[in-house]
């Protein structure tokens, strides 16, 4: 570590006197460019010169490792951070109001919210939920129970689908609904169609994971006591990956939520606030998101930021949910812990001495 | 010592027990039968809803098919109605997933190894979580950042690949000044948009990697770059491929990232510093409702040639992957 430290202390000190005396200004990505190089250069050499080579491709490694892993993560974080600096103030000021109001600028032209935005995104994203997630559960229970001919080719197609451009369901919805059905065609459910065209397979993937898991061994003691295979399904299998099923569904769902290009030609938009998914067009976080990215106004991004920030806190909330239910004693676990707990002494066992 | 004792006689003596054997109906009776229809039908839900999304697509570009035929595939100037050529935007999108993985392969192997092998042990399941909570994040969202604030950090490094490596034809721009809206920075993006998932996917792998191989690499004496290079990596090589493959595919079909941040000029072309080609999702999202009839039947052949282009990746990528990882 102090290795580290003197490397990149002497690299600094090294490039700053270049770089004063050939009068480059020291701002900007190239002097941190050279600074990283020559850091590296006189760590690698003072390593090899003092450990071997071998020591040396490790020590460089284990630098670069870190420093690569740290920095991704932390470009990533800062995403979701800049969305959060953007999007909270615009979310608090005079809260809830931002939740409640509409887009329409109401009643006084000046009361901006993404109310129906958040109420579009609940509703399809229900609507989509209640589709797809038994459809995903049976299917992926049907891939573990079955080595038939047909479950193969369900194992490719749902493999296949998952790689599929959202915009691919976007345009089939389009084209089988929307444009027979003119300005008529575009609503929330046909929107909660196009999502679950999307969240099945994905969904269906992640359940297969889940219910391979299951031991083998509760599996054939259900069959060796006598069960029928539902019943080694519905009463077993099952309920012991449950708590996995709904990790799932809420990942499932969590991504869902954040889907723009199947929403993009199908629900609509609309800046008042519409409950009902069945008529008319409604809006939701992405599409709103991507409406106001274009207004010409700073008003109007700072909505999209704000809705930006509504979705990740919603998108968050549900990984969260996810994060803390799988990880308390999944379903395996606590079956088993609750039979070594439970598991009587047998009053059959007699000890004698010899 | 300990001994059983004889079991109980408490189930009645030998004269009314009931020894007929139970016949065990596994698999024939009524109920198993329609539950197996059941778990059969929703499989077949699947399939049709694929094969339906792939019949109409294709009976939809089917007048575009039988206008342009070979043509279709081979301009590279998508100038619909007349000529549209998909080669370009279809270049354009391959080229944009192939700097996204090129970029984030390394970034994504170097997660993964940080998390399996040189994190402290307990902060591993926390790391896991946040890379997992960074794949779901929205892809709009990141299009917003990377319109925003990417840009302005981007715009040094960028010009000055373009005003001193210019030399090399890929780094030739035509029109200087608009590294912003280039297909690096579009790449850039998809790039940082498809780590997690690559992510995830070799560290799923490499945490595979037997113990014992790895201990033996200790014991005679291995570093643990050692190690990596020589247990480790070999081990998992097909998997981490097939999460490659993945992230292409991924990023093949991105589309939100690349419509909010790209400004073509639907050309193929080499240079990647400016804008240009262009990206067949986004042109269909950009493009399609406010087409003609006629050019939503090229539009629609166009989604389907990137889908074909998707759908080899991915399953090239599976069956890459599949030969080290056993699955059903």
């Amino acid at each position: 570590m102090v290795d580290v430290i003197g490397s990149v202390a002497a690299a600094l000190a090294l490039v700053w006197l270049v770089f004063e005396l050939t009068n480059i200004s020291l701002a900007g990505f190239g002097f941190l460019f050279c600074w990283a190089v020559a850091g590296y250069t006189i760590y690698g050499l003072l390593v090899w010169r003092r450990d071997g080579i071998l020591i040396m491709k490790d020590r460089l490694a284990t630098v670069s490792i870190w420093t690569g892993a740290i920095i991704a993560l932390a470009a990533l974080a800062a995403v979701i951070f800049y969305v959060v600096v953007k999007g909270f103030p615009v979310v608090i000021a005079h809260f809830p109001r931002f939740l409640v109001y509409d887009t329409s600028g109401g009643k006084s032209g000046n009361e901006f919210g993404v109310g129906q935005a958040i109420v579009g995104t609940v509703e399809q994203v229900l609507i989509a939920t209640v589709i797809s997630v038994p459809i995903a559960f049976l299917t992926a229970t049907y891939l573990v129970q079955s080595r038939s001919v047909l479950a193969r080719l369900v194992r490719n197609v749902v493999d296949a689908m998952t790689g599929t451009p959202s915009i691919i369901a976007g345009l089939f919805m389009f084209i089988i609904w929307v444009r027979p059905h003119g300005v008529n065609g575009k609503s929330g459910f046909i929107a909660a169609l196009t999502l679950s065209i999307m969240m099945l397979p994905v969904t269906c993937r992640a359940a297969l994971e889940v219910i391979r898991i299951v031991p083998g061994g509760l599996r054939e003691a259900a069959h060796a006591l006598g069960a029928p295979e539902r019943r080694v399904v519905l009463r077993v299998v099952l309920p012991t990956a449950r708590v996995g099923l709904i990790t799932a569904a809420l990942l499932g769902i969590a991504r869902t939520a954040g889907e723009t290009a199947e929403v993009l030609f199908t629900a609509g938009g609309n800046a008042h606030y519409n409950w009902d998914p069945f008529h008319g067009w409604q809006d939701d976080l992405p599409l709103r998101i991507f409406e106001q990215v274009f207004q010409p106004s700073r008003e109007a991004i700072s909505i999209g930021w704000g809705a930006a920030f509504v979705l990740m806190a919603l998108v968050l909330i549900l990984f969260t949910l996810a994060r803390v239910l799988g990880s308390s004693r999944s379903g395996v676990r606590r079956r088993l812990w609750f039979r070594r707990r439970t598991r009587p002494v047998s009053e059959n066992v007699v000890t004698s001495s010899t | 010592m300990v001994t059983l004792a004889p079991p109980p006689a408490a189930l009645g003596d030998a004269e009314t027990v009931d020894d007929t054997p139970i016949a065990l109906s596994h698999g024939r009776d009524a109920g198993d039968q329609a539950f197996r229809a059941l778990l059969a039908a929703s499989g077949a839900i699947v399939l049709v809803m694929l094969l339906s999304i792939l019949a109409f697509l294709f009976t939809q570009s089917w007048w575009a098919l039988k206008t342009f035929k070979w043509h279709f595939f081979t301009g590279t100037v998508w100038s619909t109605p007349i000529h549209p050529g998909v080669l370009g935007i279809l270049v354009g999108s391959v080229l944009i997933a192939l700097i996204a993985i090129t970029l984030a392969t390394p970034i994504a192997l170097a997660i993964a190894l940080m998390i399996n092998e040189y994190a402290p042990i307990r902060v591993r399941a926390w790391l896991t979580g946040l890379v997992d909570l960074l794949a779901i994040v929205p892809s709009i969202v990141f299009g917003f950042w990377g319109l925003e604030a990417l840009n302005r950090y981007v715009h040094g490094p960028v010009s000055w690949v373009a005003d001193h490596l210019g030399f090399i034809p890929i780094f030739r721009t035509t029109q200087p000044g608009t590294y912003t809206d280039s297909v690096f920075v579009c790449g850039l993006i998809v790039g940082i948009m498809i780590v997690p998932v690559v992510a995830s996917v070799s560290r799923e792998v490499m945490s595979q990697t037997p113990r014992d191989a790895c201990e033996a690499a200790y014991g005679l004496g291995g570093t643990r770059w050692g190690t990596i290079t020589d247990v480790i990596l070999p081990f998992s090589r097909s998997g981490i491929v097939g999460g490659v493959l993945l992230g292409i595919s991924r990023a093949l079909g991105e589309t939100m990232a690349v419509l909010l941040v790209l400004s073509p000029n639907n050309v193929a072309g080499k240079a990647i510093l400016g804008p240009g080609n262009g990206d067949v999702a986004r042109q269909i999202a950009e493009y399609f409702p406010v087409s003609d009839i006629h050019s939503q039947s090229e539009l629609t052949l166009a989604g389907l040639t990137l889908f074909a282009t998707t759908l080899l990746f991915s399953l090239g990528g599976r069956l890459i992957a599949r030969r080290s990882v056993a699955q059903i």
